[in-house]
């Protein structure tokens, strides 16, 4: 008798290092593993259960018309879909694509073009189905990862925080980078989750969880003005890991005309 | 009438990334092979196009969620080379420890995870785990101080955040470091035990004369930097990369594959290091590498593992040795000015040999960049392995030719996430 809910791990464009945060959970990995059944999760084994599955982790961004299908199909056949990490939740760093000409990038990069399926756009998996929650992060948490599967098994809400690392920061006792040492620091407009390690490292955030809920970007800015950070610096700065997610796509694309 | 037979993976298990493997046999002879990667490319030289050079390390390293310390260093290297820049041994050492991190982890994970399941016949390591529970928990512990080793030098294990040009954000301090030593003590000791495990698998009877191509320094095992040597009387500095290697395009692989101009295929990895630096080896990695009846150059990538294993104890042993003489550098980086110059860099990523080149002008933005990832590289040589593998065996069942030429595959731990995305224009020139 099994009676486990069945757990799907899917990858499409990525680094796989988000869907390695499971395997990087090595204190709870064969926990997890009697808990629910690995129906589907090929970078770790072979045996294929059958569909539907009660969860699905989706990793990666949509790029080929192939997995813009792919993905319908997965979508048809899970309970919940959860995408984890950036790629999944805004499009990942291949989503740079987005602002330029793909056939351009595909000739820097390959000698046959002609070889090569792409789309113009890299895209979150949210812009093609829905998605029952988005684990933001690159990479993502693995603590916050074990908390959205159980939440998931339990039918509950998931509690994953969306204010800034600024209250990691706080939380940890780190003193304010960009207050004491006067380093551009994106922690204001950044979702916590990563425990706020850049500041603890002396250098500023990145960015790596993405906009925070109401983010302040035009507050941010002025206080980057302020520390003497040009424009484009700004620009790129938003323009990273996340940079399709909505608030600093419309504030680098501001921001980008003032230059 | 002839006897076709075709063999059609179409989405390769425990490896990292999408890939595929087609056979076509008629009259049990090769007709057709190919090893495919179907991994959307993503660009990376192209976006890195008109990025600043200190922003390299952090995005080089969003090409591979296992190594990305490898992309972070080799990125390093060349910014470091293109403003002619040096770093103390203090920060090297610190750049060769957290790269003693990754290695563990990522061995630890292919070996026990991801290889070891083929030889004892599991679809997984974590059915493995139901028979041998104790074994499996050493393998996710060995693992663990591998990531912990990151965490604590890199913030985190995966895209580690303080990595930068010119050495480090912040370095520890000697009591950080120190905290570790324990659990590296238990991890060399189940190392060590890992060796003689593994080399206790069946391994098929198959060796190659492959041309090995590795980083190789006279006084260590050649990990964060090195001259780039072969079995064939290759020693080069990591700038003449491109006068030696050159990359080719085929329609069936979003990956270039790479090969020695004038002579072809080569081999990068484990074997390549193992067999180039045998005489580099630490002590007790010598010592259970003959115990485990390896020769001093070690031609079946079968026995990967067991080298895997061989490097688990050569990782280990060195982290212990750098923490034993750490003396916390007064400054976590030098200062690098960018100028209008092209830089090389190279470094050993746990799966092999990763060259990035990139060219800066004297503002210190990108102009372009070229990253040959390990799997790239030993594409051509996995193919060739595969067609020597089924000579012989082509009589076998298909399902058990399947899994043993799947296996094969796994030999080179192939990271196809990391090889999909290369070279610029200059391989139409070649």
């Amino acid at each position: 008798m099994n009676k486990r809910p069945k757990l799907a791990v899917w990858k499409f464009a990525s680094c796989d290092g988000c869907q390695l945060s499971l395997l990087d959970c090595e204190e709870e990995l064969l926990a997890i593993a009697e808990t629910v059944e690995i129906a589907y999760f090929p970078e770790a084994t072979r045996a294929v259960v059958e569909g539907p599955y009660d969860l699905s982790l989706v990793e990666g961004s949509v790029t080929t018309s192939h997995d813009a299908e792919r993905i319908q199909e997965i979508r048809a056949q899970s309970g919940a879909l959860v995408t984890i990490g950036a790629c999944a939740t805004a499009g990942g760093i291949q989503a740079l694509r987005n602002w330029a000409d793909v056939s351009a990038f595909t000739s820097i990069v390959y000698a046959e073009p002609s070889f090569i399926n792409t789309l113009e756009t890299s895209t979150p998996i949210g812009a093609h189905v829905e998605v029952d929650f988005e684990l933001r992060g690159c990479p993502i948490s693995k603590y916050q990862l074990l908390e959205v599967v159980d939440a998931f098994l339990h039918e509950r809400k998931p509690n994953v925080p969306r204010h800034s690392v600024c209250i990691e920061c706080k939380a940890r006792g780190t003193p304010c980078i960009m207050v004491r040492d006067g380093v551009p620091c994106l922690g204001p407009v950044t979702q916590a989750g990563c425990g706020a390690i850049c500041p603890a490292y002396d250098r500023g955030c990145y960015g790596c969880f993405g906009p925070a809920e109401t983010p302040n970007l035009d507050a941010l800015a002025a206080w980057w003005e302020g520390l003497g950070v040009e424009m484009p610096d700004l620009v790129r700065a938003l323009r990273t890991f996340n940079a399709y997610a909505p608030e600093f796509r419309e504030a680098s694309e501001r921001y980008a005309q003032r230059t | 009438m002839h006897k076709e037979r075709e063999i059609d993976v179409a989405y390769l298990a425990r490896v990292e990334g999408e890939g595929a493997m087609y056979l076509k046999l008629v009259d049990d002879q090769v007709a057709d092979l190919k090893f495919k990667i179907f991994e959307p490319p993503r660009f990376f030289e192209a976006l890195l196009q008109g990025r600043r050079f200190s922003e390299a390390p952090d995005i080089t390293a969003r090409i591979c969620g296992i190594c990305p310390i490898a992309y972070q260093t080799s990125s390093c290297n060349a910014m470091e080379d293109a403003a002619g820049v040096s770093l103390p041994d203090a920060l090297h050492d610190l750049r060769r420890l957290i790269y003693c991190g990754e290695w563990i982890e990522s061995h630890g994970l292919h070996i026990y995870f991801l290889h070891a399941p083929d030889f004892l016949g599991y679809v997984s390591g974590i059915a493995m785990a139901a028979e041998f529970p104790e074994r499996v928990a050493a393998g996710l512990r060995l693992k663990k101080v591998g990531n912990d080793l990151m965490a604590l030098l890199g913030g985190r294990e995966i895209h580690p955040i303080n990595y930068r040009v010119g050495g480090f954000y912040r370095v520890p301090k000697r009591s950080e470091l120190e905290a570790l030593e324990q659990d590296l003590r238990w991890g060399l000791e189940a190392a060590r035990d890992t060796v003689r495990w593994v080399s206790g698998f069946p391994f098929p009877q198959f060796e190659r004369d492959y041309e090995f191509v590795a980083l190789h320094t006279p006084d260590e095992y050649a990990i964060h930097r090195g001259r780039i040597v072969s079995n064939r009387g290759l020693d080069i500095s990591p700038r003449e990369w491109p006068d030696v290697f050159e990359e080719e395009h085929v329609e069936w692989s979003n990956a270039l594959h790479a090969r020695v101009k004038g002579r072809g295929a080569y081999h990068v990895g484990p074997l390549a290091r193992y067999s180039l630096n045998y005489e580099q080896l630490t002590p007790l990695a010598r010592e259970e590498a003959e115990r485990a009846g390896l020769g001093a150059t070690c031609r079946n990538p079968f026995q990967s593992i067991v080298v895997r294993a061989v490097e688990l104890v050569v990782a280990f042993e060195e982290a212990l040795r750098i923490i034993d003489g750490y003396e916390r550098p007064s400054q976590p980086a030098v200062p690098v000015e960018p100028r209008n110059a092209t830089g090389h860099g190279v470094s050993e990523a746990p799966r092999g040999l990763l060259y990035h080149r990139y060219e800066i002008d004297g503002a210190g933005h990108i102009q372009s960049a070229q990253i040959v990832p390990p799997t790239s590289q030993n594409q051509l040589s996995i193919e060739e392995d595969l067609k020597r593998y089924v000579e012989g065996r082509a009589q076998l069942p298909d399902d058990e030719l399947q899994s043993q030429l799947e296996q094969a595959i796994r030999n080179y731990d192939p990271c196809i996430s990391c090889a999909t995305h290369f070279l610029d224009l200059e391989v139409d020139r070649a």
